[in-house]
């Protein structure tokens, strides 16, 4: 080889600055991704309980938040509205805003404002869409995409932080609109309803006598009235088509401009992590600005002593029988001790794939976060206070 | 460990189709792959069944990402031996047609055109009722002889929120056609799900959210009419601390002076900071069992068969999930 010798990739990673990251001016929006039950939702809230606090005007945009954690936000029901967030006794230096998606009314609005009343009222009625607004596994993303676009669009904040969809997935969030595009684009269903006049010449030549088949196949399997209504609502859909997608590419640009920010929060789990890692390579493929690993709820370990020692001294204590106290004390720091460890290998082996990306790690709160309090404690630890 | 869990009943020994399922995060796909080297013990032929297009068995078992078919992954103490295969909606409905229809090519070109996965996105049920389609057709597919060809079939299922309306076939159908193959199909994927030859395992952390979405999943079950099958509390942590000890350490009091005593007996010679960090892990410790204790409290009111397995120090291997299928039988599973 003729390169010249690389340094070795550094063991550690650099440590992520969330207080700088939410400070600067610069950074207008902060999208948290990641598989789900890593606790995307509380890291996006304390995010953006912490920016109000130090003096951003911000709007926190969740998606489907545990009940517990919604009401600590303040938010009771789904109204599609950012809500102010009220701290008792206290005044941020900022404001805090939060609000929860309602992706049926998202869809719906984002209808009303493109087509014409009356073409709005026959798409709204039409049972395809209502089955696409509500249950197609890519409308939230999209929706949430498009929140986030009206959002930014609007001016009115310093800083928006967005929950992602809870998905097994976190590339979900950036490929389910892509999907839900191609539904909506309709060539193949005008295919499907009506393949002798939908022109495809090439792909009937293609398919041959088969296609027929299979549209008929297709039609025996869905039934014929479900694609007599999605026909007719792509129909209907067709003309403001061409402003969905722009919306959603302007969206998309956003996502990749340099006042966006993506933090991918992890569980400090095998799974998790590897998750991590699939999103900062795809994020780092599409050009879009990866700021950041959130490990979170980590366990360090809170005293100097190693496991081998712990055990062997409460082996030591239980043969004699007379100090269980100390002993279970030393026990549960070994158990500590090894899933520490557990977690710093783990987290080595993503900083060794990934060496530029900055990774902060949230110890573990002994209960679950249900209040304000709660956001602002792990707020500090994102801070790494 | 606590008291050791009811486990598996005379009735779940004798379900055919074994439906795992829990919260997103809870491990279900380790527990599903536990659960089917466990059933396979002793020379038993078991399918470990996927259908969310992830490859987590192929990941967990630390092969290559499993095709649509069959493939031997593991063999089970005693001969046994565990077969795995990730179902794929689209794979399915080709399937599915060419035994009706002669697609030839056809097929293929439409699904380079995404023509399959837009039919699934037509009926979104469509996609479940394949899936599950396919899953019946392993568990009552015979051999020679009119054998089984697999005494037990284990499904890793969507997570809890969204279980109830995979298996719920019947209403998907509402959407379908109401006429043809898939109707005929889709009868009989109803009659087994419903059928003492199939039971939905749920698996939970010992944590608030995955205990209540487990009861909520026992609750939607029921309503729809299928058969909950065990509870298995996953990635249990031994409690260190005795009993008694919990509630005081976990307000925040541990006798700090008998801490101190005690590693001093133990030739321990810690810095006063030290002695305080153990303080506050035990704590955190204590907390944690209370809450634990708490949600056991909780899940019992289930009222479903019982199992345990313990949290791996080194993470789930194939060596480590050997070791689960022995936890699994040692309680019972068979």
């Amino acid at each position: 080889m003729t390169e010249p010798a690389q340094p070795e990739p550094a063991a550690r990673p650099s440590r992520l600055d969330i207080d700088a990251l939410i400070d600067n001016p610069d950074t207008q929006v902060l999208v948290c991704c990641g598989s789900g039950g890593v606790g995307k939702t509380t890291v996006a809230a304390a995010l953006a309980v912490r920016a109000a606090q130090r003096g951003r005007r911000t709007v926190v945009l969740t998606i489907d938040p545990a009940r517990r954690l919604a009401q600590s936000l303040g938010l009771r029901e789904l109204d599609n509205q950012p809500r102010p967030v009220r701290f008792a006794g206290f005044e941020p230096k900022g404001e805090l805003h939060a609000m929860m998606l309602d992706m049926r009314r998202t869809f719906d609005d984002m209808v009303l404002a493109h087509a014409g009343k009356e073409r709005a009222a026959q798409i709204l009625a039409n049972p395809f869409y209502q089955t696409i607004s509500t249950s197609f596994s890519g409308t939230q993303e999209y929706m949430a995409m498009e929140k986030l676009g009206q959002l930014a669009a609007s001016g009115q904040w310093d800083l928006i932080v967005v929950d992602t969809p809870p998905s097994r997935s976190a590339l979900d969030f950036l490929d389910a609109p892509q999907r839900l595009s191609t539904v909506l684009d309709g060539k193949l269903i005008r295919l499907l309803s009506a393949p002798a006049r939908a022109g495809g010449i090439g792909i009937r030549k293609l398919v041959g006598a088969g296609f027929g088949l299979f549209t008929k196949a297709i039609s025996t399997i869905v039934g014929g009235q479900l694609l007599t209504d999605a026909s007719s609502f792509v129909q209907a859909f067709d003309s403001m088509f061409g402003g969905f997608r722009e919306r959603a590419r302007k969206t998309y640009q956003l996502l990749r401009s340099p006042g966006t920010g993506f933090l991918v929060v992890a569980a400090p789990e095998p799974d998790a992590l590897r998750e991590a890692s699939y999103f900062a390579e795809r994020l780092s493929a599409e050009q879009m600005p990866l700021a950041g690993l959130v490990a979170n709820r980590t366990h360090p370990v809170l005293a100097e002593l190693s496991e081998a020692r712990a055990v062997a001294a409460a082996d030591g204590l239980d043969r004699a029988g007379d100090a269980p106290l100390a002993a279970a004390v030393l026990r549960l720091h070994a158990d500590r001790v090894a899933m520490a460890d557990r977690e710093r290998r783990l987290l080595t082996r993503f900083t060794r794939a990934h060496p530029t990306v900055p990774v902060i790690g949230v110890p573990a709160l002994p209960t679950d976060v249900h209040d304000l309090a709660g956001l602002h404690e792990i707020g500090y630890r994102l801070a790494g206070e | 460990m606590t008291t050791p869990a009811v486990g598996w009943t005379e009735e779940l020994a004798r379900a055919r189709l074994h439906v795992v399922t829990g919260k997103g995060g809870t491990g279900k796909t380790t527990v599903a792959a536990a659960l089917a080297l466990a059933l396979a013990t002793g020379g038993r032929r078991v399918l470990l069944v996927e259908v969310e297009g992830r490859q987590g068995i192929a990941q967990l078992f630390d092969a290559a990402p499993l095709p649509y078919s069959e493939e031997r992954i593991a063999s089970a103490p005693g001969g046994g031996e565990v077969r795995a295969l990730a179902v794929d909606a689209e794979a399915a409905l080709l399937e599915y047609l060419s035994m009706f229809y002669n697609l030839g090519f056809a097929g293929r070109t439409l699904r380079k055109m995404g023509a399959i996965e837009f039919a699934t996105t037509l009926a979104p049920g469509l996609r479940d009722v394949l899936l599950t389609g396919k899953v019946k057709e392993c568990v009552r597919r015979t051999g020679p002889g009119g054998r089984h060809a697999y005494d037990a079939v284990v499904l890793d299922a969507p997570p809890t929120g969204r279980v109830v309306q995979f298996l719920d076939v019947t209403k998907a159908m509402a959407d379908l056609a109401k006429v043809g193959p898939i109707k005929g199909q889709s009868e009989g994927v109803v009659k087994l799900l419903h059928s003492g030859d199939a039971a939905v395992h749920l698996v939970a952390l010992l944590e608030e959210m995955p205990v209540r979405e487990t009861l909520d999943a026992v609750a939607e079950l029921d309503a729809a009419d299928l058969r909950p099958g065990a509870v298995v509390v996953n990635r249990a942590r031994p409690p260190r601390l005795p009993a008694r000890s919990v509630p005081a350490a976990a307000d925040g009091r541990v006798d700090d002076s008998r801490v101190r005593a005690g590693l001093t007996a133990a030739g321990l010679d810690l810095s006063e900071e030290d002695l305080e960090g153990l303080v506050e892990e035990t704590v955190e410790h204590a907390i944690r069992v209370r809450l634990e204790q708490q949600a056991r409290a909780h899940l019992a009111e289930a009222d479903l068969p019982a199992l345990e397995l313990p949290e791996l120090a080194d993470g789930i291997d194939p060596a480590g999930l050997y070791e689960l299928a022995e936890r699994l039988v040692a309680q019972g599973v068979r």
